[in-house]
């Protein structure tokens, strides 16, 4: 039981930065834009909010530091790829890159020892039910505001109106321009919101997942993000599954490496990016699917006739 | 009076052409005002620019007395400003009631504006069910959902760009009762359309341009039509010639009980449909979009295969499990009603767009396309065909629709096919365009081939065909010579079964038994 819990709470854990960084790159994508750098808007929240606690900064003002870090990353992007109509999968390589620079340069100030991570909750009572406190109630607060933000991202995207504009501004831009709908703008902001998403998912790795500065320490997670969204075809419940997926396979290898299996442990690490992709490559072979949920728009430059 | 809107001296200017050129006009409150034009005479630039979709180089906008600071759609729309465009504002990717939530001001209440949507749209004999994808709805639909959008509003100048194209007879008219209706409430009506007959049953004035230029003005009520015509095109319209058809003995295409359930969920059901086209005489298909034209279609351009392959012959021979490219090599040669998209790729040159069908055509040397050889290819159709384009590198999308139609219709008739199939063949064309296109389709059947026109324009079909079908809910009705039908009749055989003509269908089928 106890490793069952132990590994129920793992995957949720590992899943949380995934989910942050892929719901907010699911905005974006809906929106009709594609910024590939979230890998490296990720690494700048986490230096800057890793930063900002040795800096004796207090810990929400720390977390605020990064996500404004991935925000600011993300205009960056939105300049060259909204404003000068770059290619987008140019700006957003870039910035990927840039962003590993950036945070590899800073990191050389934070010498290698951990900090305090960010706090669990404890409620009194809930938190101490057997198997379920522990399941459910001793999260980090981030975790809850993961799926807090899962659920209002799902209702903003189906539910109002302002998620049908940035929907259909996603499908043919021309139009919502021709009705009256001010494109440029709407995609600055969920370029920023996904930069404000990849910058909390960035600190959450450096102040509360591992609370030590390590180069690079995002690992990849930026690209799996970028594929989750592609392979949930564009739908957050399907987003929130995949990071699930990914967390758990994250955990079970890592269960198997200390168990010592006869497998190369290289392998195994590789394992989660391994069955994720699979699994969603097989989920979204629907083509009829695809083709609804895709942002028609997706990675084509708009100027607006004039 | 103050007019309602008011243009002075609108210009504006593209690299290398004007536009609009100096133009002005005034609409008054409650009056209908034709604009007359071929394409590419500068229409559609005006109506973006008084849209506010486009901004004019010079010249000013004045609504009710007032000039119009800083103008975009959205100002447009507060001014009680609406159009439907020729090329529909519409999202596929979501459904009607969500499109029409998109233009609506106010609290985002589907549910409510979706009864909305259901009344107005029954209310004007348009119905049209609000939770349907727009992707899966046909052009003649998309354009119903457009002009609800609009009457949603309660506009004070309603801006229509070619809005009867798609529509039965009977629907044109309850529409121009709802535009009468309209503008007796007050609101003033801009109406594009070549169709000189509406124009003249519906406008009170009108304002010709070609050219970019205004080269008339008149009250189309009491002007002829072929007064309007002639400032229109500048010169006098061609007649259309049409020799007697002589049918060959056997059919060229031939479907024999052809039933299909669609391919998506809003489809519609095929059910045993026969009909066949013999050479030398051309056949129309006539309908209301959306009653398994875009089905039937797919069918028979093999774009869709069967597994029964004797249930459609091409010469006697078996086709139905061929594909496109099979079915192109017996001789099919096929203009889609989607220009852009399907007849051709938007982005890519008009050479490159000649060898996608014509590639049979000794384009290709040694599997490779001999880019001179095509280019010439290309440079032909646009001679032959009087398409205005800068040359064979033009892309498809800088053509305009007539100009581009022309240009496919050509590159299917250079093939010299057996069989020709074409959809809407002068859809959103100008009145010269579609005469040379109509001309050119006759004389191609009267060489021999057999040719079957998809049109949901009567006029079009009574013009050229010799027999008619009629496709309504799936169905295809018995073969009807054109010298023993009339408008009327196939009009209602159209909307047999729609439940809100229900009235009518009793007196069709009287009216039609008293004609036998």
């Amino acid at each position: 039981m106890d490793l069952f819990i132990a590994i129920f709470t793992g995957t949720i854990i590992a899943a949380t930065p995934l989910i942050y960084a892929a719901l907010g790159e699911l905005v974006v994508e809906n929106s009709g834009v594609l910024n590939l750098g979230i890998e490296g808007m990720m690494l700048m929240g986490a230096a800057f909010a890793f930063w900002a606690v040795i800096a004796g900064l207090p810990m929400p003002v720390a977390i605020l530091c990064g996500a404004l870090a991935g925000v600011v990353a993300s205009l960056l992007f939105g300049v060259l790829a909204l404003t000068f109509l770059t290619n987008q999968y140019a700006a957003g390589l870039a910035l990927a890159i840039f962003g590993s620079g950036v945070s590899a340069f800073l990191g050389r100030g934070f010498g290698s020892a951990p900090i305090d991570a960010l706090k669990r909750i404890r409620i009194p009572g809930l938190s101490d039910i057997p198997v379920v406190g522990p399941m459910f109630f001793r999260f980090d607060p981030m975790v809850y505001l993961a799926l807090l933000l899962f659920g209002l991202i799902t209702w903003f995207l189906y539910r109002t109106k302002a998620g049908l504009i940035l929907r259909t501004t996603g499908e043919s831009p021309e139009t919502a321009h021709a009705i009256g709908y001010p494109v440029i703008r709407i995609r600055y902001l969920s370029v920023m919101f996904g930069g404000l998403m990849a910058g909390l998912a960035g600190a959450y790795l450096s102040v509360a997942y591992t609370p030590l500065w390590v180069e690079n320490m995002t690992a990849g997670k930026g690209w799996i993000a970028l594929a989750l969204v592609v392979f949930a075809t564009w739908r957050p419940l399907r987003v929130l599954l995949g990071a699930w997926l990914f967390g758990g396979m994250t955990i079970l290898q890592l269960q198997g490496q200390a168990l010592g299996l006869a497998v190369p442990s290289e392998l195994l690490s590789a394992l989660p990016y391994i069955a994720t992709i699979v699994v969603l490559v097989v989920i979204s072979r629907n083509r009829q699917i695809l083709a609804l949920h895709f942002p028609a728009s997706l990675a084509r430059p708009f100027r607006p006739a004039s | 009076m103050t007019p309602r809107l008011e243009l002075r001296s609108i210009t504006k200017r593209y690299p290398g052409i004007v536009a609009n050129d100096d133009i002005s006009l005034s609409i008054m409150p409650g009056e209908i005002h034709a604009v007359l034009g071929e394409n590419g005479a500068g229409k559609s630039t005006l109506m973006k620019i008084i849209y506010g979709a486009v901004q004019a180089d010079a010249g000013e906008i004045l609504c009710d007395g007032k000039p119009i600071p800083a103008h975009t759609p959205a100002v447009s729309r507060a001014l009680g400003i609406e159009m439907v465009y020729q090329h529909f504002a519409l999202f596929e990717s979501v459904t009607v009631v969500e499109n029409i939530a998109l233009s609506v001001a106010g609290s985002f209440d589907l549910a409510g504006l979706s009864r909305q949507i259901s009344e107005l749209s029954n209310r004007y004999g348009m119905p049209i069910d609000p939770q349907r994808r727009v992707h899966d709805l046909s052009v003649g639909e998309r354009q119903r959902v457009e002009i609800v959008r609009c009457l949603l509003q309660t506009p004070k100048l309603l801006i229509l760009d070619e809005p009867t194209s798609v529509l039965t007879p009977q629907a044109v008219q309850k529409l121009f009762g709802t535009l009468r209706q309209l503008a007796a409430e007050g609101c003033s009506i801009l109406y594009i359309s070549h169709k000189l007959d509406e124009v003249q049953a519906l406008c009170d004035s009108a304002t010709v341009l070609r050219n970019g230029r205004v080269t008339g003005t008149a009250r189309p009520k009491e002007t002829s039509a072929h007064e309007l015509a002639r400032l229109m095109v500048g010169a006098e319209l061609p007649e259309m010639h049409m020799s007697p058809a002589i049918p060959g003995e056997k059919p060229v295409l031939s479907v024999a009980a052809l039933s299909a359930s669609p391919a998506d969920t809003y489809g519609v059901d095929l059910k045993d449909i026969s009909l066949s086209v013999h050479g030398g005489e051309i056949v129309g298909l006539a309908g209301v979009s959306g009653n398994g034209q875009a089905e039937l279609i797919a069918l028979l351009s093999g774009e869709r295969t069967l597994r029964r392959s004797e249930t459609i012959r091409i010469d006697g021979k078996p086709v139905g499990h061929l594909n496109a490219s099979e079915r192109r090599k017996l001789g099919l040669a096929f203009v889609p009603e989607e220009r852009l998209g399907r007849g051709a790729v938007p982005t890519h040159a008009l050479w490159e767009n000649a060898v996608l069908t014509a590639h049979r055509a000794g384009l290709t040397r040694h599997g490779l396309v001999d880019r001179s050889r095509a280019s010439n290819f290309a440079k032909g159709i646009i001679e032959r065909f009087k398409v205005k384009a800068n040359g064979p590198q033009s892309t498809a999308q800088s053509l305009s629709g007539g100009n581009l139609q022309k240009f496919i219709v050509g590159r299917e008739i250079e093939l010299a096919p057996k069989l020709f199939l074409v959809a809407q063949p002068t859809w959103g064309v100008d009145v010269g365009a579609a005469a040379f296109i109509r001309q050119t389709i006759i004389d191609l059947s009267r060489a021999g081939a057999a040719v079957l026109v998809i049109s949901e324009e009567l006029d079009e079909l009574f013009e050229i065909c010799d027999r008619l079908y009629v496709i309504c809910q799936g169905q295809v009705s018995q073969s009807l010579a054109r010298s023993r039908t009339s408008r009327e009749e196939v009009g209602l055989m159209m909307t047999r079964t729609e439940r809100s003509e229900r009235g009518e269908i009793s007196m069709g089928r009287d009216a039609i038994a008293l004609q036998n």
